[in-house]
């Protein structure tokens, strides 16, 4: 597979009446306070990333943070006011309307945070809406439903409507329905964050266990932190339509870019988030019998770890030994390093 | 000083009551000036000045400028009507071909085409009236009357009513369950029982045109509107206008338009049905979520799966509500629509007024309030009933209600075809129970309106007289009394003084409208009883709705019985009020009570209970009691939805004030029921209806600035 599956340069989204002709004007510097007083408001400033195929993008920012006006760009339900979106190379915004709806219908995917199902529709009807716009027969779009809803596990409910299921089922019916039609990338705006948190932590597993089997290429957006580390190859962390920075959730944590970005990581479980990798020393000598992976979460191996007196072998994948680690280093990890630490 | 420091507000009404008042005493009442009983136009006086425009004489009585405005908006009545008999008589003529003659004759082209609306309308009404009663005309417009002499068997015989009867019924238990279907079948009987049968399928046959054809023209405009901002913002000012126009005052250029029958009728009643048909599928449409219409796109609909996919089915429940309304305003104005010839219920109620023969009035009403609670009903619960999955049931319980109906006809069929047998002699009364062959009660109520006046009649005479003396015939003095100058300041200066500059310029608009137009005095006399029955309403409104609202049971209760009460034609309400005050201002007034009280009582209970529960409690744990609790918390919050209310009630009394001039009264409702009977009255009718409009809209533009600006204030919504 050659290049990003979606690759934005320099989006920019300002909503107002002379927005364009005051982007053009700026040069790319555009200042979010002067914008304001002109009766400009700027949802996304400047944005520019790649998401390689397979790979699951977590957006992550508070409230009126433009992580959904971003989304929606790419989605192009809003029109970008400047910059340059291609969706497999493909140039997005000088799409027509027909090849839009094309790509819509064969490429994308999308999951709402308030369901957005359509009342009228029964549980099997709304997942095969889609396949019914595309005008796929009844026959086959049914039976398609059918397996969807099986793999979100409501079998069953087929022919329950919306208004008969609880918010958790509601959204298992959302996300059927996004992948009805097999999407190359899937868009998923906060889906879960209308949930409460015993059902939230359930479906983000589900999430995570759909796509392991689907390696779908993803952009998430979410507000809630522990979720964008539990579930993301790479975080952006947007602040006021800018991204304030975009990597994996370990070097977030590690190297915060931002004194706000530095301000999320705070309070952040290390061992939750760290792995044996990103801590380990270079050092091979002077082991113990022991040995972890590379690839561990220091949450799960620390007790084995600290109940060593020597130092442990950290292994690669192939069992060779890459490096160490040693209990004083992980007791200076999860407590070390914390302002309110006494 | 301090004081006013602290309330400018205050400060500012007190000035500008203080000039409103200075402006009273200082303009002298001129010693020429009385009260106008005739029209001027048609008065030849000395003493009458008269000015040329446009080409149109306008004659008038000439005052101060300050006591009353010159109408220089006189002309504007004679040029619509000049207009519309031009459109209609020599506007761009055609060559039509002629059937009869079989030649070509030369017509104007709006006669040409609404001639041809009508003779649609006409067919299609004659149609369902005939499958609903029986005839022969649609038969014949497909054949000929020769063809029919030589085949009578091709008559359309007409449903039975049993079978009507049952349908009625099972359409309702599928609607809503047994207990509507049994008001439905009872109702049904009830009609044909007591001989009302033909006018009442007349009336329904009336509805099944204008209701469909409402729907989908209101439907079109409501996407039109949602779509494209132009479109709606061309359309709300009509919009607006029509919902505040009295109903009857739209008949008149009906008349010229379409002339005197039911296809008249049903096409002005698509005028007055279709605004609220477009309101409520445009809020309905703007209610659906973003979310969804994104999820609709991102599912690849292109626009016109996104409108009929996703958005309308979506806002199924607004719309339907709109149909209620449809139907709801439909049925009123098939009422009114007597006024011009439709035939049906409403034209015996008519006549059976005019011969003051209230026992007939009475009986006729019931029914027209029975079918008017049975149609809102059945339509509301339409509109509530969810759908139910029937993918896997078999061929029987899907199609139950098919079948059922299907062995009603039969069923029907056979007792109409055994009461030939049973009545050979008489009616069959299996099959239809003709007019004046039901059983009557109209003689036991004529007795009983005689018995009323002999019985109380002293004592409601003394009522009253002193109603009259002493409190109606100051108030109108009062009103009268007011210098057009003063008026006009008062109300521009109430506009300032609430919505800001931009309400001000609006309401002196329409001020300036009335002012100018000949018939300010009038306005005037509307006003004064409007302003008497919203009054009283809202007294008795407040009370009693803030009383039931103390109890939940009592409070549905009222909701109830302001739900029905709100489903009949407001026509009907003058039936009681004769049968018990006969023919005075007395009976108007009390009908205008009756019947806007509903909104004050309906808006009093719903404002208080829009009040948050946890502000209630929270109230509660502050200690306070009953008594506190309403005039600290529930009051002050609830306050801008009551005065919505009475924005409801003002346009409820002037429609009723309107309508009372069938009884008899000197206000603009008189001009207007006047107009009828002209033959150039369309464009003094229509004038007078804008007038009407324009009061409510003033008091509408008032209110609205005022509690929109309450409920920033308060952070409600």
């Amino acid at each position: 597979m050659s290049g990003p599956v979606i690759k934005c340069e320099n989006v920019y989204k300002i909503f107002g009446a002379n927005a364009e002709k005051m982007l053009k004007d700026s040069n790319g510097n555009v200042d979010a306070k002067t914008f304001q007083e002109n009766g400009c408001i700027v949802g996304v400033n400047n944005a520019s990333f790649e998401v390689a195929k397979g790979e699951m993008l977590v957006v992550m920012g508070l409230s009126g943070s433009g992580k959904s006006t971003l989304l929606r760009c790419i989605s192009r339900l809003t029109d970008a006011t400047g910059g340059k979106i291609f969706i497999e190379g493909q140039d997005l915004l000088q799409l027509n309307n027909k090849d839009l709806i094309d790509l819509r219908r064969n490429k994308m995917g999308m999951v709402f945070q308030s369901f957005a199902l359509l009342p009228h529709k029964t549980v099997v009807e709304n997942i095969a809406f889609p396949l019914q716009i595309k005008g796929v027969k009844t026959e086959y779009s049914i039976s398609k439903a059918m397996d969807m809803v099986k793999l979100v596990g409501l079998d069953g409910r087929e022919n329950y409507f919306p208004r008969e299921l609880s918010g958790g089922q509601q959204q298992r019916v959302g996300i059927a329905r996004s992948l009805a039609v097999e999407p190359d990338i899937w868009f998923l705006d906060e889906p879960f964050s209308a949930l409460d948190p015993l059902i939230r932590k359930e479906m983000q597993d589900e999430f995570l266990r759909l796509q392991e089997k689907l390696q779908k290429t993803i952009m998430f957006i979410t507000h809630d932190f522990d979720e964008a580390l539990k579930l993301a190859d790479r975080i952006a962390i947007m602040k006021d339509g800018i991204i304030e920075q975009l990597d994996t959730p370990a070097n977030i944590v590690l190297n915060p870019a931002t004194e706000y970005v530095r301000k999320f990581t705070e309070e952040v479980p290390r061992e939750k988030v760290l792995l044996i990798e990103d801590i380990m020393d270079k050092t091979k000598d002077n082991l113990g019998d022991l040995k972890v992976s590379k690839d561990e979460i220091i949450e799960n191996v620390a007790e084995k770890i600290l109940t060593q007196e020597k130092s442990v072998a950290v292994v690669d994948n192939n069992n060779d030994i890459i490096g160490s680690i040693n209990p004083a280093k992980i007791i200076n990890t999860v407590f070390g390093g914390r302002k309110n630490n006494i | 000083m301090e004081f006013f420091k602290k309330y400018p507000k205050t400060f500012q009404w007190l000035f500008l009551l203080v000039v409103f008042f200075a402006l009273c005493f200082a303009i002298e009442v001129p010693e020429t000036y009385k009260f106008i009983r005739g029209q001027a136009e048609f008065v030849k006086d000395p003493n009458q000045s008269s000015y040329v425009f446009l080409g149109k004489e306008v004659r008038y009585y000439a005052f101060d400028v300050f006591w009353r405005l010159p109408p220089l908006l006189g002309w504007l009545p004679i040029w619509i009507n000049d207009s519309l008999f031009f459109l209609m008589n020599e506007w761009m003529p055609i060559e039509v071909w002629n059937e009869d003659t079989q030649e070509y004759k030369s017509r104007p082209l709006v006669l040409q085409i609404s001639r041809n609306i009508t003779a649609f309308m006409t067919f299609l009404i004659q149609l369902i009236r005939e499958i609903l009663l029986g005839g022969l005309e649609t038969i014949v417009a497909f054949t000929s009357w020769d063809w029919i002499d030589k085949n009578p068997w091709a008559e359309l015989p007409g449903l039975p009513w049993t079978i009507v009867a049952a349908g009625a019924a099972l359409l309702s238990y599928k609607l809503s369950g047994k207990g509507l279907a049994l008001f439905a079948g009872l109702t049904m009987v009830y009609i044909s029982i007591f001989g009302q049968w033909k006018p009442s399928m007349q009336t329904l046959s009336f509805i099944l045109v204008a209701a469909p054809l409402s729907f989908i023209f209101g439907l079109g405009l409501g996407i039109a509107a949602f779509k494209s901002k132009r479109v709606e913002k061309a359309l709300y000012p009509i919009l607006l206008v029509m919902q505040t126009m009295p109903q009857y005052a739209v008949l008149v250029p009906a008349l010229v338009l379409f002339g005197v029958g039911d296809h008249a009728a049903v096409i002005i009643t698509m005028v007055v049905a279709v605004p609220p048909m477009i309101l409520l599928t445009i809020l309905g449409l703007r209610a659906v979520p973003p979310e969804v219409i994104e999820a609709g796109r991102m599912s690849g609909c292109n626009n016109f799966q996104l409108m009929f996919k996703v958005l309308i089915p979506t806002a199924r429940r607004d719309i339907l509500i709109g149909v209620n309304q449809v139907i709801m305003v439909c049925f009123s104005m098939a009422v009114i629509s007597a006024f011009i010839g439709a035939k049906g219920l409403g034209f015996n109620l008519l006549l059976a007024l005019n011969q003051l023969n209230i026992g007939l009035a009475l009986e006729a009403g019931l029914c027209i309030s029975l079918i008017a609670i049975l149609l809102d009903k059945m339509s509301l619960a339409w509109a509530n009933k969810q759908e139910d999955y029937f993918g896997n049931l078999t061929f029987f319980e899907r199609n139950k209600n098919l079948l059922f109906f299907a062995a009603t006809v039969v069923i029907g069929l056979i007792l109409a075809y055994i009461g030939t047998f049973l009545f050979k002699d008489t009616f069959n009364y299996l099959f239809e129970i003709p007019h004046n062959k039901g059983i009557s009660t109209a003689d036991f109520w004529n007795k009983g309106v005689d018995w009323i006046f002999e019985t109380f009649f002293v004592y409601i005479k003394a009522f009253n007289t002193w109603l009259i003396q002493e409190v109606l015939q100051p108030m109108r003095a009062l009103y009268l009394r007011m210098p057009a100058i003063a008026t006009i300041v008062l109300v521009v200066g109430a506009g300032y003084l609430i919505g800001g500059i931009r309400s001000a310029l609006v309401v002196c608009g329409l001020t300036l409208f009335i002012a100018l137009s000949p018939w300010w005095d009038r306005a005037l006399v509307t006003t004064y009883m409007a302003t008497f029955g919203v009054i009283v309403s809202c007294t008795i409104g407040f009370t009693v709705g803030t009383l039931c609202f103390q109890n939940k049971h009592s409070a549905n209760f009222m909701l109830g019985v302001c739900d029905i009460f709100q489903t009949f034609p407001s026509f009907v309400y003058l039936i009681p009020v004769m049968m018990l005050f006969g023919i005075t201002d007395t009976s108007v007034l009390i009908a205008v009570i009756v019947y806007a009280t509903i909104p004050a009582t309906r808006y009093t209970i719903e404002g208080l209970r829009s009040v948050p529960a946890g502000l209630h409690d929270a109230a509660t744990m502050s200690g306070v009691n009953k008594f506190q609790r309403l005039t600290k918390i529930e009051f002050p919050l609830a306050f801008p939805h009551m005065m919505l209310g009475i924005n409801q009630t003002i346009v409820f009394a002037l429609f009723m004030v309107i309508i009372g001039a069938f009884i008899g009264t000197e206000d603009l409702g008189q001009y207007i029921l006047k107009a009828l009977s002209d033959k150039k009255g369309a464009g003094i009718g229509l004038t007078l209806g804008i007038c009407v409009a324009f009061i409510a809209l003033i008091f509408d533009n008032l209110i609205r600035a005022y509690v929109q600006k309450r409920k920033k204030h308060l952070g409600i919504d």
